[in-house]
C-alpha cells in the first residue's frame, strides 16, 4: 500500500487494507487514524490442577514399575503440571478507523470486542502474548507508546457508571488528576463540557450512584472529551439506555466524528450501529470477518461473509429470519447481550 | 434523634443483659468466694459462726437473684459495689486499671491499624509480587500464633536476653507511684503494646489486602488506567479512598479483638490492667468486680461499633443522599 492511494477518495467496493469502502464513505483523503493489522492476542492456559495431578500420579506409578526411571517425583510433577497450551482470543484482527469516521465493531459477547478495545488502549494482560501491528495517526505504536496516548489522544467511553469511582464526586472524576495551574484549566474545561452537554453545575457535586442513566452517559462522554482526543473508543455506550437516550448517545459520537475525530463504536446492537456508523466491522469468533461499508448492509448479496449475512437476516426489518445453523448461532449469541 | 434514642435503648439493654449473664455465670461457678479469698488454711481454723458471719458480710449466703436485684439498685445510683479481692470500691479499681488498659489498647490499636493498613494496601496493589507473598506469609504465621506465646517469645528475646525492655509491670519494681515518669510508663508499656498490636496487624492486613485486590480489579481502576492515570495516582485517588471505608469498620470492630488479646497479654507481662483484674476476679468469685469489668468492656465494644457506624455514614456518600432522577 502506498500513501498516494490515500489521497484519492476510494471507489465503492474498492478493497484496500483488508476493507472496502462505499461511495459515500467519509475518507476525506486522509490517512488512517487507527490501523490494526493482524492483531493476535493469546493466553497461555495451564491444564487444571486435577488433571495435572492425575497425570502426576499415573507417571509415578509408571516410574515405580520401570526401575530404570530415574526422574524423581519432583521432576515429574513439574513436567505434568506445566502442561500448557496457547489459546488465541483475538485471531489476526484487521481494522481501520479514518478521520471523520464512525466504525462499528459488531459481534456477540465473548467474541473479544472488549479485548480489542483494551489492545488499542495499550492495556495488555501481563499473561497475554500479543502479536501484530498497530498504527495511530500514521505512526506505528508499541505497548509503551500506546500507554502515553491513552486517555489523551485515544479516549475510552466505558459502558456504565460502574467505571467511575463510587466514592468520588463526578466533577473531580471528569477533571482527573491534576495539580496547580493545570487544575484550574481542567476545571474550566469540565465546566465548559458540562454546559455543552446540558449538565447542571451541581451535577459535578454528585456521586456516580446519584446519576440517572442519561446523565451518567453524558458524564462519561465528558470524561472522554476532557483531553480533546482524536480517537474515541465507545464500549457498548447504549446498553441500559432507552431508545431516545441511545440515539442521543450515538448522535454525540457522530458529531465528534464529523468534527474531525474518529470513533470505534463497539456494540452488539447492529440496528443502532447501522444508523450512525460509516463502516461496520463484523466481529466473530475472535476476529473481524468482514469490514465493510454500512451501505453493504442494504442487501445480503453485498456482504461477503456468511456470518455477516446471518446478521443481516437476523435484523428485525428482515423478519428476524433465522435459517440454517449459522444464523441460529447468531441469534442465540446476540440474544445473550440484550440489556435487561 | 430517633437514632440516638434507639442506640441509648440498645446500650441500656446490653448493660442489663451483660450484668445478668455475668452474675448468673459467676454464681453458677463452683468457686466458694470464702475459700478463695480467705485461704484454705484460714478457713479451716475459723469457727462455723465466724464463717457464717463472713458469708453474710459478703452476701455469699443469699440466693443469686436477691443479690442481683440489690446490686442493680445500687448500680443505678452509680455504686458498683465492693471488690472482694481488692477490698476497695469496684469503681476505684476499674478507674485505676482502665487507665493502664486503655493506654495499652490505644497504642496497640493505632499501631495495628496503621501497620496493617499499610501492609495490606502494599500487598494488594502488588498482588502476586514478592512483597505480597512476604506480607501474606508474615500474616499467616502471625494469625496462627497464639498471643500469649508471642508475648512469651518477645519477653524472652527483648526483655530477658536483650534487656531492651522491662520484664513486666507498668512501672519500675519498688518505685512509688509518684516517682514513675511518663517515659518509664511508656517503656513498660512498649512490649505488651507491641505484642497486642501484632494480634490486629494480621487481621487488618489480610482484610485490607483482599479489599485492595478487589478495588484494583474493579472497573473504575481499569477505567482510570484507560484514561492514562499512573499507578501512584490511582492508589492515592481511588484505592485508598475505597479501601478506607471497610478498613474503618474493621478497625473499630477490632476493639473487641484487642480487648480480648489484652487479657492474655496483661497476664504474660504482669501488666496491671483490666484484663489481669478480670482473671483475678473470675478466679476469686469476685462478682462485683467481674460485672464491672464486663460492663466496661461491653460499653467499649458497643462504643467502637457505634463510632464505626457513624463514621461509615459520614464518609460513604451512598448512605447519605437519595439518588436523583433526571
Amino acid at each position: 500500500m502506498t500513501e498516494t492511494m490515500h489521497h484519492n477518495v476510494h471507489r465503492a467496493q474498492e478493497r484496500h487494507h483488508h476493507h472496502t469502502h462505499a461511495h459515500d464513505t467519509r475518507h476525506g483523503g486522509d490517512h488512517h487514524l487507527l490501523q490494526v493489522e493482524d492483531l493476535t492476542i493469546s493466553f497461555r492456559r495451564y491444564d487444571d490442577a486435577e488433571r495435572g495431578l492425575r497425570r502426576f500420579w499415573s507417571a509415578r506409578r509408571k516410574g515405580a514399575a520401570g526401575a530404570s526411571e530415574k526422574a524423581g517425583p519432583a521432576r515429574s510433577l513439574l513436567a505434568t503440571l506445566s502442561v500448557q497450551h496457547e489459546v488465541a482470543v483475538l485471531k489476526g484482527v484487521n481494522l481501520a478507523v479514518h478521520v471523520g469516521e464512525v466504525v462499528a465493531v459488531v459481534g456477540a459477547s465473548g467474541a473479544g470486542k472488549t479485548l480489542l478495545a483494551d489492545a488499542v488502549l495499550g492495556l495488555f494482560d501481563p499473561h497475554a502474548t500479543v502479536r501484530g501491528r498497530l498504527w495511530f495517526d500514521g505512526v506505528e505504536q508499541t505497548a509503551e507508546s500506546l500507554r502515553k496516548l491513552r486517555g489523551k489522544r485515544i479516549a475510552l467511553i466505558p459502558q456504565s457508571v460502574a467505571s467511575l469511582d463510587p466514592l468520588m464526586k463526578v466533577g473531580a472524576q471528569v477533571r482527573g488528576a491534576a495539580h496547580g495551574v493545570e487544575k484550574e484549566q481542567r476545571a474550566a474545561r469540565q465546566r465548559e463540557l458540562f454546559e455543552r452537554y446540558g449538565l447542571d453545575e451541581e451535577v459535578a457535586g454528585l456521586y456516580p450512584s446519584q446519576l440517572s442513566g442519561g446523565m451518567a452517559r453524558r458524564v462519561l462522554l465528558c470524561c472522554a472529551l476532557m483531553e480533546e482526543p482524536q480517537l474515541i473508543i465507545a464500549d457498548e455506550p447504549t446498553v441500559g439506555l432507552d431508545l431516545d437516550r441511545a440515539t442521543d448517545a450515538l448522535a454525540d459520537l457522530r458529531a465528534f466524528a464529523d468534527g474531525g475525530g474518529g470513533v470505534m463504536l463497539i456494540t452488539h446492537d447492529i440496528e443502532l450501529a447501522l444508523r450512525v456508523a460509516d463502516r461496520v466491522a463484523v466481529f466473530h469468533d475472535g476476529t473481524v470477518v468482514e469490514e465493510t461499508a454500512v451501505a453493504s448492509f442494504a442487501a445480503p448479496e453485498l456482504l461477503e461473509h456468511p456470518f455477516s449475512r446471518a446478521l443481516w437476516h437476523a435484523l428485525p426489518e428482515h423478519g428476524l429470519r433465522v435459517d440454517g445453523g449459522g444464523a441460529n448461532a447468531v441469534s442465540s449469541q446476540m440474544g445473550e447481550e440484550q440489556p435487561c | 434523634m430517633r437514632f440516638a434514642v434507639r442506640n441509648i435503648g440498645r446500650f441500656l439493654l446490653l448493660m442489663l443483659l451483660v450484668s445478668l449473664v455475668t452474675f448468673t455465670l459467676v454464681s453458677a461457678a463452683p468457686i466458694d468466694p470464702l475459700q478463695v479469698n480467705v485461704g484454705q488454711a484460714a478457713l479451716m481454723q475459723m469457727s462455723d459462726e465466724k464463717r457464717a458471719q463472713l458469708a453474710a458480710f459478703w452476701g455469699a449466703d443469699r440466693p443469686m437473684y436477691e443479690r442481683y436485684v440489690e446490686w442493680l439498685g445500687a448500680a443505678l445510683q452509680g455504686d458498683l459495689g465492693m471488690s472482694l479481692r481488692y477490698n476497695r470500691p469496684v469503681v476505684q479499681v476499674l478507674a485505676e486499671r482502665a487507665a493502664n488498659t486503655l493506654a495499652l489498647m490505644a497504642v496497640a490499636w493505632v499501631l495495628s491499624g496503621v501497620i496493617g493498613f499499610a501492609l495490606g494496601v502494599l500487598a494488594g496493589v502488588r498482588k502476586g509480587s514478592w512483597i505480597d507473598r512476604l506480607v501474606r506469609g508474615y500474616c499467616f504465621v502471625l494469625a496462627a500464633s497464639p498471643t500469649f506465646w508471642i508475648g512469651l517469645v518477645f519477653l524472652v528475646v527483648f526483655a530477658v536476653n536483650l534487656g531492651w525492655f522491662p520484664i513486666g509491670f507498668s512501672s519500675p519494681i519498688g518505685a512509688l507511684s509518684t516517682e514513675v515518669s511518663f517515659v518509664d510508663a511508656l517503656h513498660h508499656m512498649a512490649l505488651p503494646a507491641l505484642t497486642l498490636s501484632l494480634v490486629g496487624v494480621a487481621n487488618i492486613a489480610l482484610h485490607t489486602r483482599e479489599k485492595t485486590v478487589e478495588v484494583m480489579e474493579s472497573p473504575y481502576v481499569r477505567y482510570a488506567l484507560a484514561r492514562g492515570e499512573g499507578m501512584g495516582s490511582i492508589v492515592r485517588r481511588h484505592v485508598l479512598r475505597n479501601v478506607s471505608l471497610p478498613f474503618t469498620t474493621l478497625q473499630f470492630a477490632q476493639i473487641a479483638e484487642i480487648f480480648g488479646g489484652s487479657v492474655l497479654v496483661e497476664e504474660v507481662f504482669s501488666y496491671p490492667g483490666l484484663g489481669q483484674a478480670a482473671v483475678t476476679a473470675g478466679l476469686g468469685g469476685d462478682v462485683a468486680l467481674l460485672v464491672g469489668i464486663a460492663l466496661f468492656s461491653a460499653a467499649l465494644v458497643f462504643g467502637g461499633n457505634l463510632v464505626a457506624n457513624l463514621i461509615y455514614g459520614v464518609i460513604d456518600p451512598r448512605m447519605r443522599k437519595e439518588v436523583l432522577h433526571g
